[in-house]
């Protein structure tokens, strides 16, 4: 007779609760109201995005050989993927399209692996990006030098019009944002109150009037003959608009740093720009990253504005060709795409902005 | 020490594209500017089928674009040269005056206001156009007179609006508005049967009417409330310039009339009729008179048609929107095209 020393195997937990089953009962129906709330949504699921994707994907014609495919009830994909070339490209010369292209390719070669931990010379290429990059995009989207074609910014145009305003804007935004906000917080009454007159002007007007008067009422005070580019009169505006912003959001980075930071700066023997440079700054821009990061958001989608003063971007492409008289009601598919694209982008934005606050972290936030 | 350089260089791209910003002559006359700058620049619409649009590879076309074009062939035998600005309806009057573009072919509609105070001369009608009502054909409706009580879908902001209140006062009748923001808007909203009666100008309900699911199945009433002459328009103080466009206008026009088109111009240019060899220059100095070389009416037609040509094809018979000719016929059909003889 031997005692029974073997441990007696685990039973198997009741059998409602594993498995799909299981599964289904502890997150779906727990309660009476979880199950009420679950069976609801289960019908807004299956009455409005069955509809939808059998919209965008069942009944969809992406192929074809001109409007008359689009015959189902489904999404025309097929006028997105005729009319893509102007909706990225503008009225840029086919032939000369190569020359986007490079830009293109340059722009995802220098910024794409700044998501990717570990990439090699990484810190290289984003210094290209901001650097050489703006200068080789100019000139090979330009040209009219290194007999390059030139190319007036008149025929420019589509997604790549939009990423030019939304580069330049970001570019120029934040140094001049910063240059005010510093000026916001300086001991010169006069630079202290430029700034402050610069900021509250700018941000107290939307920037469809800044667009506006640019385009509209800034010809009429020019000398007559003498005229601005149009892309340059709106990209100005965005910049002193979206600088104006920027400005505020760095102010409030460098209002967060503690007292004594500044004092063991001054106590170093720091002058003003060695000690903006290199204590307060890197300490208050890190903090206020989400900010500068919803500001870019905002001015990239700001750039579909330029569409009330005549430029061409992505959402003025689409506006112009869905309503060509040879494609049946194509709007829904146009916006939807417009929405894509856009989506893309900012969502890229937000995703570099975590990743760069969680690698910046040195422990001043709680966790 | 970074953000100094991208300072720098933004600094520098912001240059660069100033050093763009052209200054041409004040002195010189628009025809010397452009013949200089080898270019046309013309303002049109950022798309209106039609009138002017652009097709899958970026090109423009339509009537209002054709015209420009006839202007750049009468100058520089080549169609092409000229470079297409597009403009929303705010912004037009400004770029003519501010010498951005050189003519405004903008489906503008020419009215005592805009030609006395604004700094514009008119150069003629390349089309009639006026508003009108499209309705279901369900709806058993012949006459506007029959429309009281409907629901009207109507752009905001526009005159058509306002010629819309004036029109149903006057007839004494009620409607009710149905506001919308733009164009694809109302269509869908009278598609989804939100309104009865959808009003805007005559071409634009074409085109509309086309995207239905079932175009046939509405139709145009044949009440017209307003006068919509289209037209280009020039800036005052170039009485040259102003010529040139109106003789583009009346070239295209009288060429119709006299039955010269891009296929026979070759041959009509030794025809034995006078007017005719006045206007391609065969004989006499007609081009000369407006600083134009003496065969800018033979330029005109052979590169771009003549009116019906034009016609046709953006907005007549050979194109999608497929609208008759009526007041837009020459004046020996019955129409209103009319132009004076060229001699």
């Amino acid at each position: 007779m031997s005692a029974a020393s073997e441990h007696h195997p685990d039973l198997p937990p009741p059998r409602r609760q594993l498995g799909v089953l299981g599964w289904l009962r502890r997150n779906l129906f727990s309660t009476w109201y979880n199950s009420l709330l679950t069976l609801l949504a289960g019908y807004l699921l299956v009455r409005y995005a069955i509809p939808v994707i059998n919209w965008a994907l069942v009944e969809a014609r992406f192929a074809g050989a001109d409007a008359s495919a689009c015959d189902t009830e489904g999404a025309c994909w097929l006028f997105v993927r005729e009319r893509l070339g102007f909706f990225i490209y503008g009225f840029y010369p086919e032939a000369l399209r190569w020359r986007v292209n490079i830009v293109f390719v340059l722009l995802a070669a220098a910024f794409a692996p700044q998501l990717i931990e570990r990439f090699p010379g990484r810190r290289w290429l984003g210094l290209f990006g901001l650097t050489a990059f703006p200068v080789i995009a100019l000139v090979l989207i330009r040209g009219g030098v290194l007999g390059l074609e030139a190319v007036p910014t008149a025929d420019w145009g589509g997604l790549m019009l939009t990423l030019v305003l939304a580069y330049g804007g970001i570019f120029a935004a934040l140094p001049v944002g910063t240059v005010l906000a510093l000026g916001r917080r300086s001991d010169m009454p006069v630079i202290r109150g430029l700034s402050v007159v610069f900021i509250e002007v700018w941000r107290a007007v939307p920037l469809i009037t800044v667009l506006f008067m640019a385009s509209v009422m800034l010809p009429l005070f020019l000398p007559e003959g003498v005229n601005f580019d149009k892309l340059l009169r709106a990209l100005i505006g965005i910049i002193m608009f979206q600088s104006a912003y920027m400005a505020e959001v760095v102010r409030g980075g460098l209002q967060a740093i503690p007292r004594g930071q500044y004092e063991a700066a001054d106590a170093l023997g720091l002058g003003y720009w060695r000690k903006m440079g290199l204590v307060i700054l890197p300490q208050a821009l890190k903090l206020v990253i989400p900010g500068i990061v919803n500001t870019f958001i905002s001015l990239f989608k700001d750039t579909s504005l330029v569409l009330i003063i005549g430029l061409f971007d992505l959402l003025g492409t689409v506006q112009a060709t869905i309503i060509d008289p040879a494609w049946s009601d194509v709007a829904t598919e146009g916006y939807v795409f417009v929405a894509a694209v856009f989506w893309v982008f900012c969502f890229g934005l937000s995703r570099y902005s975590q990743d760069l606050e969680r690698k910046l972290d040195t422990g001043h936030r709680e966790r | 020490m970074k953000r100094l350089v991208s300072l720098l260089t933004s600094l520098g791209v912001v240059a660069a594209l100033a050093a763009s910003a052209t200054v041409a002559a004040a002195d010189n006359s628009t025809l010397a500017t452009v013949k200089e700058r080898g270019q046309l620049i013309c303002g049109v619409n950022s798309g209106l089928p039609g009138f002017s649009a652009t097709d899958a590879d970026g090109n423009w076309a339509g009537l209002d674009v054709d015209f420009c074009r006839a202007v750049a062939a009468a100058i520089f035998d080549d169609p092409q040269k000229v470079r297409f600005v597009p403009l929303t309806a705010k912004e037009r009057f400004t770029a003519l005056q501010s010498g951005e573009i050189d003519v405004l072919s903008r489906n503008t509609t020419w009215t005592l206001t805009r030609d006395a105070s604004l700094g514009v001369n008119f150069a003629g009608t390349t089309y009639y156009d006026g508003q009108g009502f499209l309705v279901k054909k369900s709806l058993g409706v012949d006459s506007a007179r029959q429309l009281s009580g409907a629901t009207v879908c109507v752009l905001a902001g526009t005159t058509t609006e306002l010629n819309l209140a004036d029109y149903f006062r006057k007839n004494g009748m009620e409607y009710n508005p149905l506001v919308l923001e733009n164009s694809d808007q109302t269509i869908s909203a009278f598609n989804a049967g939100r309104c009865d009666v959808l009003t805007s100008d005559q071409s634009q309900l074409n085109a509309l009417r086309i995207k239905l699911p079932e175009p046939s199945a509405a139709k145009v009433l044949p009440e017209v409330i307003s006068k919509e002459p289209l037209g280009p328009a020039v800036r005052q103080g170039d009485d040259q310039w102003y010529d040139i466009i109106k003789w583009t206008l009346f070239t295209l026009i009288n060429a119709e009339e006299l039955g010269v088109n891009s296929n026979n111009v070759a041959d009509m240019q030794d025809a034995d009729n006078p007017t005719i060899r006045r206007m391609l220059g065969s004989s006499g100095d007609m081009g000369e008179k407006l600083g134009l070389p003496a065969d800018f009416g033979t330029r005109i037609i052979k590169h771009v048609g003549n009116y019906a040509e034009i016609y046709r094809r953006n907005v007549g018979a050979d194109s999608p929107l497929e609208l008759e000719r009526g007041v837009n016929a020459l004046w020996t059909d019955g129409g209103l095209m009319y132009a004076p003889p060229i001699r």
